[in-house]
């Protein structure tokens, strides 16, 4: 079987200027993978606005780099774990978290908070799917993966996001961030001389996750089991302290983690930046089976491993160190000046190459073309009917998996470890962790397969205005953001357009916002063989808080009044309120103004240290009704708000309560008269609805007339039960 | 100053915490305990919570018959308060130091939250500081924390005051016995528990709406090692 496409074959070969052998094209497979080189992808990313003041390192390293003041970084790096979770979702689901972790503390910062972003097909058990068991079956297997690895490692899982949707069935997506934090000085220089020696230290390398870069770059036509790494936090654990303390204690020179691709991708990427040359005998590597031919050594992706350069000077004592923490390790080459890649065995030379042509696939430039599916769905679309009664209404939204509360997932991570959690997960809009300096950090993860599938530009746009939404609700100012790009397969011109409109939103929106993009991933051949899934960008935004003082909470203080600022428009295209309720597909998307977002979202961030607000929430699936709940419910406070005052546009008043229009919140303040001048000066459309009760009432009323009215205990009750209801079901 | 030596086995992973508050916010001297050579002279040991030798046969069967351990034993001996928490707890009662076992939750999953615990005996050197019955609020974070004891043993636990700490009964989070939280040995000087002390001792982490008094139990250390 070939092992290259003859395209890539012809390369390598003219590149060469000779027939490539078996195990250099395995290597040279192996780092040419979508899932490596960004072949696809890369021409079109590079393309991101990267440049920022805080920006010490952007996208291209193993995580991006951010200046936090006083001496401080934050480190943050997005991975996703999708193919192998999908097959075995436990396994994979951990080795993604690994993977990410490695990522972290190899740059030289220690690991303080995991995120997750997750998308499965429909669970909910009260209709008639096919496949609910089994993604129940992924959600409760991927959720427990996450949470054992993490709760092992001793890093708190500190918030995330989960959404359901059909185009999911039969397969996930498990997407995994982390952020770390150190000292400047702590950073690993990277910097290497001629005769430093190479060393790969922690787990053995085994026949575990062969090929699993390549099995991640095609459709899941089969369920590779192979393909999947083995996870072992408790390795990690202590393969991570022991890094940590060769950093402090200045013995290491290079450090990089083993991830998709293996020895290939390590040796080639790390020689390549450094721009040096490795000699790598492939005998010394310490083994889990004896039986292992040289392409599976170079391949396979066994987890926990990482690869340190380090003087002759230092190494004794970084074998010390090795040897406290009980740390396997094999010296397996040596830095040259000739910047090749020569794999040796029993000193004969097997594979030699310019680790330049290794660690630079040839970049492809994939035609595409606008889909027809949209005006397909747009033409078929009926409006629904309006239902009479509201409380049921609210009620079966409320009870929405995509909705309710995630406690059933988020209780099973460790969320305090590290004690640094302020606003812990499932409180407020993004989760608040304490730095070392006294400030606080912010981070969160949003995205909208159904709005992006129905409008991809838009849809972006929602993602990255949601997520900044988020950070300024806390307290925050946004300081970066990192992007996931989750599509189906590259090679279909149509799904490529929806890829390159995701794009185009970040840029402009970047751009404008002036936020950069710190890093970023693309996973693609997203398909089963029922087809490719929705577009699903994932969106991270990191916020700093300069004091504690500015950090927000969504509590409503009874008496308080409730405001709204934000038009809300007819955009229910892809809501949940269409989508879960109605059963509708189509409809108009929620479009950003960015000028607009961009003043709101500033004048927010005034209100906020000028301490005009109280609590503050942000609108988004579900509509302003369900953000008033949300704060409710965490407030333990009713309301009666007038549904009349809101400024809109919705032809219906169904569309007002459940648009999901971008630049609104919802908050509460004790000076009403302060916030209207403050917001009539910037025209900003406003209006103060209503007020907290004490008495744990939700009430609506439209032209004086009562539209909804429950007890806030029965909202409690659906809300945080809805998710546990459905997974923990007797059979 | 109080000398506190936290313990750190291959896997431990609240060292940290459990090191900065009691150097942040509690002023204690702390040194770190990696084997037995480093014990010496300290006034408390606390045996962190975490995941030692990543749980494998059991949570904390490993750690328990480590030479470590053993010189945990003969220091318990000699009257030493040793606290042991989460991870720590299911060491110590792996090694026999405390009666009964902790198991799987009752819900076979991990539980990470704030829980309400009554504190049932008020003489120890790790509760001297709170009333008698006593409600505060800690965080719980673990998989195997469901505490099981056979009944002629409970008896016997149960009149000697050993039961220092139970849930709420109305919320009991893990299935144990009792709503046990926390137990002593007949000295009194070995306790175990499975709430996080450290995670409640610093009030900007503390959620809306509960108690910040869980440090007391370190405070009550303090003022035990203080007042011997």
């Amino acid at each position: 079987m070939a092992i290259l496409n003859e395209f890539e074959y012809n390369y390598l070969k003219k590149s060469l200027n000779r027939e490539p052998n078996e195990l250099e094209q395995s290597i040279i497979n192996a780092e040419w993978s979508e899932h490596c080189s960004y072949k696809s992808s890369k021409i079109h990313i590079r393309t991101l606005p990267t440049d920022g003041d805080r920006i010490i390192k952007g996208p291209g390293f193993d995580a991006g780099v951010l200046d936090v003041g006083d001496g401080y970084v934050i480190t943050v790096h997005i991975e996703s774990h999708n193919h192998p979770s999908a097959v075995e979702p436990y396994g994979g689901a951990a080795t993604g978290v690994g993977g990410v972790l490695r990522d972290i503390f190899s740059m030289g910062t220690r690991p303080i908070a995991v995120l997750n972003a997750l998308r499965f097909g429909d669970v909910d058990s009260n209709k008639n799917i096919p496949l609910n068991k089994k993604n129940q079956w992924l959600l409760k297997n991927v959720v427990k993966g996450i949470a054992d690895y993490g709760n092992c490692m001793g890093i708190p899982t500190v918030g995330g996001e989960v959404e359901f949707d059909s185009s999911f069935d039969n397969y996930c997506l498990v997407d995994v961030a982390s952020i770390g934090h150190g000292k400047l000085d702590n950073l690993v220089k990277n910097k290497v001389k001629k005769g430093d020696i190479i060393i790969l230290a922690g787990n053995s390398t085994g026949k575990d996750g062969i090929n699993g870069a390549s099995f991640a770059s095609s459709n899941l036509d089969e369920e590779n089991r192979s393909a999947v790494q083995i996870p072992d936090p408790f390795l990690e654990k202590i393969l991570q302290e022991g890094i940590l303390e060769a950093i402090e204690k200045k013995c290491v020179n290079a450090l990089k983690d083993l991830g998709g691709g293996g020895l290939s991708c390590c040796l080639s990427e790390t020689a390549d930046n450094l721009k040096k040359g490795f000699e790598i005998e492939l005998s010394n590597i310490h083994l889990k089976q004896k039986d292992m031919n040289d392409s599976e050594i170079m391949i396979s992706e066994s987890q926990e491993r990482m690869l340190l350069i380090t003087s002759k000077k230092k190494k004794t004592k970084l074998f010390n160190l090795f040897e406290k923490y009980g740390i396997k390790y094999s010296v397996i080459g040596k830095v040259n000046n000739d910047k090749n890649i020569l794999i040796k065995k029993n000193g004969q030379v097997l594979a030699t190459m310019p680790a330049k042509l290794i660690a630079h696939a040839p970049l492809l430039d994939r035609p595409s073309k606008e889909p027809n599916y949209m005006d397909n769905i747009n033409k078929q679309f009926k409006e629904p009917r309006i239902p009479k009664n509201f409380n049921s209404l609210i009620f079966s939204m409320i009870s929405n998996p995509n909705i309710c509360s995630k406690k059933w997932i988020y209780q099973q991570f460790d969320h305090e470890v590290g004690i640094r959690t302020v606003l812990k997960p499932g409180f407020s809009d993004s989760s608040v962790l304490k730095l070392d300096n006294g400030k606080f950090i912010t981070f969160k993860l949003d995205g909208n397969s159904k709005h992006c599938y129905l409008d991809p530009y838009e849809g972006t746009l929602g993602c990255l205005a949601e997520s900044v939404r988020n950070t300024v609700c806390v307290g925050a100012t946004p300081i970066g953001i990192v992007d996931h790009l989750q599509f189906g397969n590259p090679e279909n011109e149509q799904i490529f357009w929806t890829f390159l409109e995701s794009i185009r939103a970040i840029k402009d929106f970047c751009t404008f916002m002036k936020i950069p993009v710190v890093g970023g991933k693309v996973s693609l051949y997203n398909e089963t063989k029922s087809g490719g899934i929705k577009p699903s960008p994932v969106i991270g935004a990191l916020g700093l808080i300069e004091n504690k003082g500015l950090v927000r909470s969504p509590i409503f203080e009874t008496y308080e009044r409730i405001f709204i600022m934000g038009m809300t428009y007819d955009e229910l295209g892809g809501s949940e309120y269409y989508e879960y309720y109605h059963k509708a597909l189509g409809g108009i998307v929620p479009k950003v103004n960015l000028g607009n977002h961009k003043k709101i979202v500033e004048s927010v961030k005034t209100m906020v240290k000028t301490n005009l607000v109280s609590a503050i929430h942000d609108c988004s699936k579900g509509g302003l009704i369900i953000s008033l709940l949300e704060i409710s419910i965490q407030s333990n406070r009713g309301f009666v708000v007038d549904i009349g005052k809101i400024p809109t546009s919705c032809t219906r008043l169904d569309y007002t309560l459940f648009s999901e229009s971008h630049g609104r919140f919802i908050f509460s303040t004790k000076n009403p008269e302060k916030v209207k001048d403050f917001l009539m000066q910037r025209k900003i459309p406003f209006a103060d609805i209503g007020v907290v009760t004490s008495d744990k009432k939700c009430s609506l009323k439209f032209d004086n007339k009562a539209i909804v009215d429950l007890q806030l205990s029965e909202i409690i009750e659906r809300y945080d039960s809805s998710l546990l209801a459905i997974l923990e079901k007797p059979p | 100053m109080v000398k506190i030596g936290i313990t750190i086995f291959p896997g431990s992973n609240c060292d940290r915490d459990v090191y900065n508050i009691f150097k942040t916010k509690l002023n204690c001297n702390i040194s770190y305990i990696e084997d037995k050579n480093k014990i010496k002279n300290f006034d408390a040991i606390i045996i962190p919570g975490g995941f030692t030798y990543g749980d494998r046969l059991r949570a904390g069967a490993i750690a328990a018959h480590s030479p470590l351990m053993d010189k945990i034993k003969e220091t318990a001996e000699n009257g030493i308060p040793i606290l042991g928490i989460c991870n720590g707890f299911q060491i110590l009662v792996e090694s026999g130091l405390l009666p009964g076992a902790l198991i799987h939750n009752k819900n076979l999953k991990f539980i990470c939250r704030w829980v309400d615990v009554i504190v049932t005996n008020n003489e120890t050197p790790f509760t001297n500081l709170y009333e008698r019955y006593q409600k505060i609020s800690i965080p719980i974070a673990h998989g195997e924390g469901q505490y099981v004891i056979d009944k002629q043993t409970y008896t016997e636990v149960k009149n000697n005051n050993q039961i220092i700490m139970k849930y709420d009964e109305r919320d009991n989070p893990n299935g144990s016995i009792d709503n046990i939280a926390a137990i002593c040995n007949l000295k009194g000087n070995v306790m175990g528990m499975m709430p996080h002390p450290e995670r409640a001792g610093d009030d900007d982490l503390t959620p809306y709406g509960v108690s910040t008094d869980a440090i007391y139990i370190f405070k009550s250390l303090i003022k035990y090692v203080n007042r011997n």
